[in-house]
């Protein structure tokens, strides 16, 4: 019972790092830029969260809608001010200005609230556990809650990139910018709408994952940041089952490592198996093949 | 007749090369204009510049009596002029259906069933295909999808950047028999070629372009006739 235990707080964990993966790997497909603040989105969306709910005594889903509509706007502002001024000057401009981006959001944060690692108060309390198989095997509601986001998350997503305009008109973007614009698609606005998703995601994920793993500080989205580039990675970046599956993956042999290994080698056994994966296919497991284009 | 379509004195530059150094033309309504010339000689780089993807330093560009020079490329596009880019670039991960949806983004909704019915009595092969993946057609069936899709946004002006390039010689007289039939159901078409034989062919005036410059004019026929043209471009 204790496997399928971790199987559950794997997928659980799992579920998290696919969420924020979704973030990358859908603002690498339309802009080819990979955006290291992204992981720093979750965090402010947790703080927003927090204070409220602590602070301001909002109820606990009241702060996570409003928590979702900050990062979409943050999002937003991040695209408009320290990317866009930077679109065709070359990767590694908009590399460092993400990495920069990144430490500049966790200043600020620890500028705003401090260093002090505050204690979440979970989305679910007054939800049960719900203890099965004669007490053996127990699923709390936040990794119940956090699977079941997952899933809808990624059917609402799919349903969008392919049924909707909008959605298509991303999946063009994403594909050929250049012929995007010649069918009439404002790719300014295509870009702005990817990273207000993504962004939006980012603070779903953010409650989550402090719902679960309770404490928060200005670091805190920085490492679940990483992970989740390397689940996209994993999965093939820019394809969004790609992010699903690897963030499912990443997490499970995170807490089997965690449970049967070691703990201290957890991250590192996590990495190691994307070094393999890449090795052996380059392009992650759902990835295509990269047209360059002449 | 009336003019849809006036570059005047344009000026283009990708870093420092100087790739138009001041082209001017026009293109009337109803009208085939082709513009031949050898590869890197700017044709493309001319049809970039009109569908707003690159811009001129000097000059003006006029479609339909409004200045297009400093208007959005997703604009220009509602505006009427339609790009069929070289190298097709139809978004290959989407079937022909969804390229086509593409293609009338800007459409309004109550034109949009009408235009796919008339691209797919222009091109029946993409009607038995609407479900495939683009990128798994032939590349004669790219061509007409690429094609379909920019009739899909009712264009004023229809510009066609080497339509024949990399097509058997079967598939190249089919292509133009289409262009000569969008031009007869009465729209105007901008076609750069390099196969100038069969552009002339077709067309009703044509410029010659060279190293950035239009150094030759006239009518495809007197084009065609002409020594210049025929030992450069024709093979004697």
């Amino acid at each position: 019972m204790s496997v399928l235990n971790s199987l559950i707080s794997g997928l659980s964990l799992g579920s998290v790092y696919a969420i924020i993966a979704l973030g990358y790997t859908m603002v690498y497909g339309i802009s080819k830029m990979l955006n290291f603040a992204h992981g720093d989105v979750i965090m402010v969306g947790a703080y927003v969260s927090f204070l409220l709910t602590n602070h301001a005594g909002v109820n606990a889903w009241v702060s996570l809608v409003i928590a979702i509509a900050i990062c979409t706007v943050l999002g937003i502002v991040i695209e408009r001010l320290a990317y866009r001024p930077l679109r065709g000057t070359g990767s590694l401009a908009v590399l460092i200005t993400a990495i920069g981006v990144s430490y500049f959001l966790q200043n600020a944060a620890l500028l705003l609230w401090g260093a002090d690692p505050r204690m979440f108060n979970s989305l679910f309390r007054g939800f049960q556990t719900i203890h099965a198989a004669n007490g053996s095997l127990t699923i709390t509601p936040e990794s119940l809650f956090t699977i079941l986001a997952n899933i809808i998350i990624m059917i609402v997503l799919t349903l969008f990139v392919n049924k909707t305009k909008a959605g298509k008109a991303m999946r063009a973007v994403s594909e050929d910018n250049g012929a995007a614009q010649l069918m009439g698609i404002n790719v300014n606005q295509s870009i702005s709408l990817t990273f207000a998703i993504g962004s939006g995601l980012a603070a779903i994920a953010g409650v989550l994952m402090c719902s679960a793993y309770p404490v928060l500080m200005p670091t805190t989205g920085a490492m679940p940041g990483i992970k989740a580039f390397t689940a996209a990675v994993f999965g093939g970046i820019g394809s969004i089952p790609g992010a699903m599956i690897g963030g499912l993956i990443l997490g499970v042999i995170e807490i089997f490592s965690r449970a049967y290994i070691s703990s201290e080698l957890a991250d590192a056994i996590v990495f190691a198996c994307l070094i393999i994966v890449l090795l052996i296919k380059p392009t992650g497991l759902l990835g295509k093949k990269i047209n360059e284009k002449v | 007749m009336g003019t849809v379509l006036t570059v005047r004195d344009i000026n283009v530059y990708y870093g420092a090369i100087h790739a138009i150094k001041g082209i001017s033309f026009d293109v009337n309504r109803g009208e085939i204009v082709t513009l031949i010339g050898a590869n890197g000689a700017g044709k493309s780089t001319t049809l970039h510049t009109i569908s707003g993807l690159l811009r001129s330093k000097t000059g003006d560009i006029e479609f339909l009596e409004s200045s297009i020079a400093r208007t959005p490329a997703h604009k220009i596009v509602s505006m009427g002029i339609s790009h069929v880019p070289e190298g097709r670039r139809i978004f290959q991960g989407m079937t022909v259906e969804e390229n086509l949806q593409m293609g009338a983004f800007v459409t309004k909704p109550d034109r949009i069933s009408h235009n796919l019915e008339y691209v797919y009595d222009q091109f029946p092969r993409l009607k038995e295909r609407t479900k495939q993946i683009a990128g798994t057609l032939s590349g004669g069936e790219q061509q007409m999808l690429a094609m379909g899709r920019a009739l899909m946004s009712d264009p004023r002006l229809l510009m066609l950047d080497e339509p024949s390039m990399g097509l058997a010689p079967i598939l190249v007289d089919q292509i133009f028999e289409i262009i000569q039939n969008l031009n007869k159901a009465g729209t105007t078409i901008l076609l750069v070629e390099q196969n100038a034989q069969m552009a002339l062919s077709v067309a009703d005036r044509a410029y010659v372009i060279e190293t950035g410059r239009i150094t030759l004019s006239g009518t495809g026929e007197e084009l065609a006739k002409s020594d210049e043209v025929r030992k450069a471009y024709l093979g004697g």
